[in-house]
């Protein structure tokens, strides 16, 4: 599963833009979006999403439940 | 990142004594005012005293750094640092920074191209701007390369104009270097503690290295950066002030030894600001009902910590897009439309001449004060009191009661008229007419005052003062300020002596939370 931005909560200060390993997140209409084809949790590159980690609003970069989850190369 | 190893030996010496600067900047500031130590050590009548000239050149048209030059030279800010690093518990993400601008406003995001060009508009049309500041939405080494970027742009086009940054300086270690590439004039870190424990009921996290720390840790790292990068700035000379926001009951106390730390490790000025703190704000302190300090209490910390160092008290917390002087604000003649469409022809000789202008008229406000002060000399009083002086810059009493927006407070004493701080209020006359509530907040916001100065007053506020206990004072309009008010406290007290009136001592007054957020 990717992360995904509730872009109601979304600032659109861009504090998670550059933070993201994969640059999966860009602006759209005012807020910022993830890829979920990108996002890969982060796994692999930091013990925490980093998008999560830096982000000002509680509970804005959340896991996407509609998406599978993602499955680090073996 | 490299924040984390311990910061190599420096070849760079500072340039001067900090110490010496700031003890000199102090006097120059007072002009024989200071803490009522009674140093009459105004040197030359321009105000350099022996001062170096290289830090009197950084400082005299500053009008973040001088009380002086607040009166005739502006600064203006650019958002274009919107990401931020740290939490703050007076900070409400959705909204500007509450330390660096003001609560529950939100400036319009530029981008460094925008920015640059907004500069160069407001600098056209505006001589007295001098200085250029970004400090935020977030923090600007949390978007160095929109930072940096606008620096490049407006150092090409308009190499006199000064510019400087505000950070809470976790990342501060890391860009130093850049810092004083790019010229930085000089640098403000906000400080609010150097002890975790009390940083952890000021910070809920920081992200730092990739990772997101919360509680003491957090505070550590954060203190540690700090403390670094002034170290760091103050050996490559770099100009660096301090803000702390005073939060009654958190950090209050502990400000005083905030205020030696960063004294020790060079910092040239310390401004402590009132926490701004509302429910309607939505900060965790707003909703926390944390309240802010009274007037009173401000100034008893910042009276307490002037012994060990100049401090700064004319910082007006103004909006992270704010344009003008003295706390007014013409952005809405600049906005990004209005901008984009303008064609912007940079001035440079216009802008110096203007500025010899302001020269002249500085020169001769610093006299007059001179000469009204000598008529002191003989006095001998401990008379103390704080007047209130309405004024839209030039050092002058030129500002209609019913249009200030603030107040100036100069506290009055046998050894002459010293700034402390100003007031902000309600627009008190909206289309000309005087509104009954706006005139009571007014009262509430000057109430620890015994005189307001003002170039015109009406009937009816005229008298609801003097009920205060206020005198309004509007036969020095036009005139110098602090020759004024001199004169004034002069005439005061030679009725005091002569059994005319008794001296009484006012009360406290209430620092306005969020005024003005109706007339953005
Ligand atoms: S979780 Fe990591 S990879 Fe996914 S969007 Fe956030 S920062 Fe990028
Ligand atoms: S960090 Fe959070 S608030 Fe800021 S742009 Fe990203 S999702 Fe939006």
């Amino acid at each position: 599963m990717p992360l995904k931005i509730i872009s109601s909560n979304c600032t659109s200060c861009s504090a998670c833009e550059p933070e993201c390993p994969n640059v999966a997140i860009f602006e759209k209409g005012g807020t910022f979006v993830i890829n979920p084809k990108k996002c890969t949790e982060c796994i692999g590159h930091f013990d925490a999403p980093q998008c999560a980690a830096v982000c000002p609003i509680e509970d804005t970069c959340v896991i996407d439940d509609s998406v599978p989850r993602y499955q680090a190369p073996a | 990142m490299q924040a984390s190893t311990p910061h190599e030996p420096t070849e760079v010496t500072p340039v001067v004594n900090v110490e010496d600067v700031m003890q000199q900047v102090a006097e120059h500031k007072g002009c024989g005012t200071s803490g009522g130590s009674g140093k009459a050590s105004c040197g030359s009548a321009a105000g350099q005293g022996d001062l170096p000239t290289e830090i009197w050149e950084k400082v005299k048209n500053h009008p973040c750094y001088s009380e002086e030059a607040h009166h005739h030279y502006a600064r203006m800010h650019v958002a274009v640092a919107p990401a931020c690093n740290i939490q703050c518990n007076y900070c409400n993400r959705k909204y500007d920074c509450a330390n660096e601008s003001r609560p529950g406003v939100v400036s319009e995001k530029l981008t460094p191209e925008q920015a640059a060009k907004k500069v160069l508009a407001v600098a056209s049309t505006i001589p007295q701007m001098t200085v250029l500041g970004i400090a935020g939405p977030g923090d600007p080494l949390a978007n160095p390369e929109k930072t940096f970027k606008t620096f490049e742009l407006i150092a090409k086009t308009a190499p006199d104009i000064k510019l400087c940054l505000s950070t809470n300086g976790l990342a501060l270690p890391d860009h130093v270097d850049t810092i004083a590439r790019f010229n930085v004039d000089h640098v403000t870190i906000t400080i609010n503690m150097v002890d975790p424990e009390i940083g952890a009921k000021i910070y809920p996290w920081v992200f730092w290295n990739h990772k997101r720390y919360t509680g003491v840790e957090a505070a550590k790292i954060l203190t540690d950066h700090q403390m670094r990068g002034l170290e760091m700035l103050t050996e490559r000379g770099i100009l660096c002030k301090v803000n702390s926001v005073m939060i009654p009951g958190v950090n209050d106390k502990h400000l005083v030894e905030v205020n030696r730390a960063v004294k020790s490790r060079g910092a040239f000025l310390h401004n402590i600001m009132p926490l701004i703190s509302a429910p309607e704000h939505g900060t965790v302190f707003g909703l926390t009902g944390q309240r802010g300090p009274t007037a009173q209490e401000l100034k008893a910390l910042q009276d307490s910590c002037e012994g060990e160092m100049n401090m700064m008290r004319h910082c007006r917390q103004c909006r992270a897009d704010a344009v003008g002087l003295l706390g007014e604000d013409r952005s809405a003649e600049f906005t990004t439309d209005k901008i984009m469409a303008m064609e912007v022809n940079y001035d440079l000789d216009t802008r110096k001449a203007y500025q010899a202008k302001v020269e002249e008229e500085r020169l001769a406000k610093v006299t007059a004060k001179q000469e009204e002060l000598s008529t002191l000399a003989g006095e001998m009083s401990d008379i103390k009191l704080l007047v209130a002086v309405a004024t839209k810059g030039s050092g002058l009493i030129n500002e209609h009661f019913g249009h200030a927006k603030e107040f100036q407070i100069y506290e009055l004493s046998t050894s002459g008229a010293k700034f402390v701080g100003h007031r902000r209020v309600d627009l008190y006359c909206q289309g000309g007419y005087g509104e009954e509530d706006s005139l009571e907040t007014i009262i509430r916001a000057i109430n620890d005052c015994h005189a307001v100065f003002v170039a015109k007053i009406g009937g009816c506020p005229k008298a609801d003062l003097l009920k205060a206990g206020i005198e309004p004072v509007d036969q020095f309009a036009h005139e110098f300020i602090e020759k004024s008010a001199i004169g004034w406290f002069k005439s005061y007290l030679d009725k005091v002596n002569g059994g005319e009136i008794e001296h009484i001592q006012r009360g406290d007054a209430e620092i306005r939370q969020g005024a003005l957020i109706s007339a953005a």
